[in-house]
């Protein structure tokens, strides 16, 4: 897997994560969306955050667990894909679902908790993304900083809640089930590692604060 | 399919019709998957000849009809009504078919007869989707015999002049323009008059999500959604096309609303 630390790497994989968003909007202005437009464009941003966010999630596991140390470069960007899609599908919402009429979205949210829920967890992206440049990594200090940036681990739990309470009412589960299994591993891969550090001097947590 | 146009008042929506492209490839119809999709892509198995609907129950003349006599049973009308689904979106179809009445007037009801009961096709060997614990199967829907008896209350059995996509409820379905969508069964096969308030599919799911009424009502929320507006689909604009209000009754308040005269629409939702 030497390839990975190829310099083309990055900005391949950038061009790759933009694809989907501008085939979106390709589709979008060329009536490509199906009958109904906006509900297709608000779901498949939706989709794609999710998936934006199993990839981001995949980073250490993959790293640690395979052996590519290459792949630590992606993961900020990676993590700022997590927020362009999430923040696309949120605009989608408040634009083609609600015409931007704060006072129906003031009124809708509270209607439809799973709305709250998926706004939730994209404040915290916000946040992650706002913190997620060199120098605040230096202000908050890294400890804090990674501290901080834990939260993205509440953002898959909000997510896959958000798309739960979405599909509810259709009792329809089964591709909730799938994010929802492949989140849960990830995020239990972390768990059992963390279980599992070594525990020598008191110095508790020294590899999970070095691999998150 | 030939027919002719209805005269039955309110069977004329002065809408514009939407496309038929967009009303038979977006269809909920679980039987064939859950995304609107579906249907279209799955129900290509479902053999709707030959076919018969098992009429029974509190009738002095049960009878079990096959597809074509149930045809001709009455003159085809072609009629254009506004469907709006409890999800929020609408459109507007031109359906071909007759009066449920006239069906019911061939088979006597019974003066214990308070509702029927429409049970629609539910077999795991055509239907992908019925293997799937979405809802309980057959899916079961229910009016009450006023409703059922109202001429608005069509069987119908073709669209845009044509017998009826597998994917809309081929070969005979039921629509009642005043109510959410999911009250009007598809490819149904049994029709039954009963003493008690059916036990409907979505009821069973949620009962506290979907009442037996369902009749389209802005002033009563969805649990999770407003009920205000609507999507209608093909509307100019595509993704930028304004929602609109959504009318009691979806706009059949003239012809339908006595027969809920006194009851509390919030209660009975």
């Amino acid at each position: 897997m030497r390839w990975l630390g190829h310099p083309a790497v990055k900005p391949v994989v950038f061009v790759l994560w933009l694809l989907p968003a501008a085939w979106l909007v390709w589709a979008a202005f060329n009536d490509r969306l199906g009958a109904n437009p906006a509900e297709a464009l608000i779901r498949s941003l939706g989709d794609w955050s999710l998936r934006a966010l199993v990839l981001v999630l995949l980073v250490t596991p993959l790293r640690v667990g395979m052996g590519w140390p290459q792949l630590a470069r992606l993961r900020r960007m990676l993590g700022l894909f997590v927020f362009f899609y999430a923040s696309l599908h949120w605009l989608a919402y408040a634009w083609f679902d609600m015409g931007f009429v704060w006072r129906d979205i003031v009124a809708d949210v509270p209607k439809r908790p799973f709305i709250l829920v998926g706004t939730l967890g994209w404040l915290l992206l916000l946040v992650l993304a706002a913190t997620s440049f060199n120098r605040a990594i230096r202000w908050l200090g890294a400890a804090r900083w990674q501290a901080l940036h834990r939260s993205v681990y509440a953002v898959a739990a909000l997510a896959v809640l958000h798309f739960f309470w979405m599909r509810a009412g259709k009792q329809d589960f089964a591709e909730v089930a799938v994010y929802a299994a492949i989140l849960g591993g990830l995020l239990g891969w972390r768990l059992w590692r963390w279980l599992k550090r070594p525990m020598r001097n008191g110095a508790v947590g020294m590899v999970s604060a070095r691999d998150r | 399919l030939p027919s002719v146009r209805s005269t039955v008042a309110g069977a004329q929506a002065p809408d514009k019709l939407t496309s038929y492209e967009h009303a038979s490839t977006y269809n909920n119809f679980y039987e064939f998957g859950t995304d609107k999709s579906d249907p279209a892509a799955y129900a290509k198995t479902l053999k709707p000849r030959p076919w018969t609907v098992s009429v029974e129950g509190l009738v002095n003349k049960p009878r079990t009809f096959g597809i074509d006599d149930l045809m001709k049973l009455s003159p085809m009308e072609e009629r254009v009504y506004r469907l709006r689904c409890v999800e929020g979106w609408s459109m507007v179809i031109p359906w071909v078919g007759f009066s449920l009445a006239e069906l019911i007037r061939q088979v006597e009801p019974q003066g214990s007869a308070k509702y029927v009961e429409f049970v629609t096709l539910a077999d795991r060997n055509t239907m992908p989707g019925v293997t799937s614990n979405v809802l309980l199967w057959p899916y079961v829907e229910g009016l009450r015999m006023d409703e059922a008896r109202h001429p608005l209350t069509l069987l119908a059995f073709g669209m845009y002049g044509e017998v009826l996509p597998n994917q809309n409820g081929a070969p005979v379905r039921l629509v009642v323009p005043w109510k959410y969508g999911f009250k009007s069964g598809k490819s149904l096969v049994k029709i039954r008059f009963v003493e008690k308030e059916p036990k409907t599919a979505w009821n069973i799911a949620a009962p506290q999500e979907y009442g037996f009424y369902s009749n389209v009502n802005p002033d009563v929320p969805h649990p999770r959604w407003s009920q205000a507006t609507e999507r209608r689909i093909g509307d100019e604009g595509g993704l930028l096309a304004k929602r609109r209000k959504t009318e009691r009754f979806n706009g059949y308040e003239a012809q339908v609303g006595s027969m809920y005269a006194g009851m509390d629409l919030k209660k009975f939702y």
